[in-house]
């Protein structure tokens, strides 16, 4: 792992410590008629590492969507880097992991060529990649551990290693803040140990804020400043250690979630 | 240029072969160039489309009374944008997109040349191309849209890459993924017209999808892939040309299915050859 002053700043603001990166507040938001999120309040600072948990279906992915911008609130405000996320210019400064990405690549793709994607986003389109560019993409591949397999065509890698070329990618951005959507989903025991080092990586080398959704947040509790329960609304918000004096382990698998949900009622 | 160049040997060695060489290299380059990014969008036929549109084009050239190719250029650029509009707002789905497109184009080119005064020899050029009769001025057009299309091309074949690669990702990336499929589009359309005097609109979308079908097999990288189908698209030029006048066949179709023989041949050794790299392969 590369040390701090060995980390190529990226152009724009620089972040402070404590600076909000993304909120929403009151944010409701509806498929048709069926009521998704309803009042929800959310708040993730620089150098913050926030999950956000709940059932199947409880509106995570939905929330990352309307933080990203991809899906307009019904009612409620967001605020993306400090502005409106439709209105954000520097979004290369936001990495986003979607969930199971799926590239079925007519075409061989190597992950090199896939991470370099990510480089484009904060660099500038139209700007051709320089030495330092390489220099990050390549730290990028190393920090999940997959520099072996740069030249190797995406669809020879299995599911994890996929999945971790996907977060070398947002990696790649120097992101100020990253939204991961069950990046670690069905992901080997190498792989999750590879994604929690880069991910903490980023938050103590650069100060980035982190918000993960996931089920299994076994592997990354002990880093976590805060967890937020979401089932529609936000049951709670605050350090893992508060969760866990209600009874709540936050090792549980995804069809226990239900139950100790309605335990927070 | 001054034609016969004197170097060139049998079959090449006449001036009306080194000018349908010079067109067919151009084309032989920048179709599969652009095809490499069609068929990583899933959009294989779009030059097919396209072709059919610029049908209309030439039909409506020769009602006005302009240059068929500039008609042609015209129809082809509104058409494709027209169906990467339908696509991008999912009015119709990529391929009912393209359908829409595809017949109207047609049937507007069957109507437009019957009224500009029938099929004629002319005509039968654009249809299924004919290399050896392109002069001057056509292979100035040639050289110069291949131009325009072959610099686009490579200054933004990293950002285009990940646009066709992974639409919605780019779009939360904040990548111009409207602006870059316009873009993309246009080039289409452009490289279309541009190729439609070599191998005829009816197989333009061949010559930019074959060649990437063996260069994807051969290659393992999106980059390999590109270079791979130019080499493979030019070659197929070079020995689709020379047959023709060999044997007497005719240009457009011969080349195309030189470029369709490739992709049997490279189908085959590598199926042969696919156990053989498993087992010999480090297990990853």
């Amino acid at each position: 792992m590369a040390a701090p002053d060995e980390h190529v700043a990226a152009e724009g603001p620089t972040l402070t410590r404590g600076q909000v990166l993304a909120q929403a507040e009151g944010v409701s938001f509806s498929y048709g008629r069926t009521p998704v999120l309803e009042g929800v309040d959310l708040t993730v600072h620089s150098g913050e590492f926030v999950a956000l948990v709940g059932p199947n279906g409880s509106g995570k992915s939905t929330l990352l969507k309307v933080l990203l911008g991809s899906l307009e609130p019904v009612s409620g405000t967001v605020r993306l880097l400090g502005t409106r996320p439709a209105d954000l210019a520097e979004r290369g400064r936001v990495g986003y992991v979607p969930q199971r990405p799926v590239l079925d690549s007519e075409v061989p793709a190597t992950v090199e060529e896939i991470v370099a994607a990510g480089r484009l986003a904060r660099r500038g389109w139209w700007r051709p990649l320089r030495q330092q560019d390489r220099k990050v993409i390549r730290h990028a591949l190393e920090s999940v551990g997959l520099s072996e397999h740069a030249r190797t065509p995406l669809n020879e890698l299995s599911g994890g290693q996929q999945q971790r070329a996907f977060i070398a990618r947002a990696f790649a951005g120097e992101p100020d803040l990253l939204l991961l959507d069950e990046p670690i989903a069905g992901v080997d025991a190498e792989s999750q140990r590879r994604f929690r080092e880069s991910l903490i990586h980023s938050l103590r080398a650069h100060g980035a804020g982190v918000l993960l959704v996931s089920h299994e947040l076994s592997a990354v509790a002990a880093y976590l400043d805060r967890v937020v329960v979401l089932k529609r609304r936000v049951l709670f918000d605050g350090p893992p250690a508060e969760l866990a004096a209600s009874g709540v382990s936050l090792g549980v698998h995804e069809e226990d979630l239900p139950l100790w949900l309605e335990g927070l009622r | 240029m001054p034609w016969p160049i004197d170097a060139l040997p049998y079959p090449f060695e006449l001036g009306f072969m080194q000018r349908a060489l010079v067109a067919g290299l151009t084309v032989g380059v920048f179709a599969p160039m652009i095809g490499t990014f069609v068929v990583q969008k899933r959009m294989s036929l779009i030059g097919d489309g396209i072709g059919h549109l610029a049908f209309a084009g030439i039909g409506a050239g020769l009602v006005a009374g302009v240059w068929p190719v500039w008609g042609a250029l015209a129809v082809a650029i509104a058409g494709a944008l027209g169906v990467e509009w339908l696509r991008a707002r999912r009015a119709a789905s990529g391929d009912l997109a393209l359908a829409l497109f595809f017949y109207s184009g047609i049937a507007a080119g069957v109507v437009l040349v019957g009224l500009g005064g029938g099929l004629d020899a002319g005509l039968l050029t654009y249809l299924f191309g004919q290399p050896l009769t392109v002069d001057g001025s056509e292979i100035a057009v040639i050289l110069g849209l291949g131009a325009v299309i072959v610099v686009t091309m490579l200054t933004l074949r990293r950002v285009l890459f990940a646009v066709v690669t992974d639409e919605e990702w780019s779009r939360v990336a904040g990548l111009p993924v409207g602006l870059l499929n316009t873009v993309l589009a246009v080039l289409i359309a452009v490289s279309v017209v541009a190729a439609m005097r070599i191998v005829g609109v009816l197989l333009i979308a061949a010559l930019m999808v074959l060649p990437v079908a063996s260069g994807q097999l051969l290659a393992r990288s999106f980059r390999s892939t590109l270079w791979w189908s130019v080499a493979i698209g030019v070659s197929s030029v070079v020995i689709g040309l020379a047959a023709s006048r060999v044997w007497g066949l005719a240009p457009g179709g011969t080349t195309v299915l030189i470029a369709a023989g490739f992709f049997a041949v490279v189908a085959v050794v590598k199926r042969g050859a696919a156990p053989r790299l498993r087992a010999e392969g480090p297990g990853l």
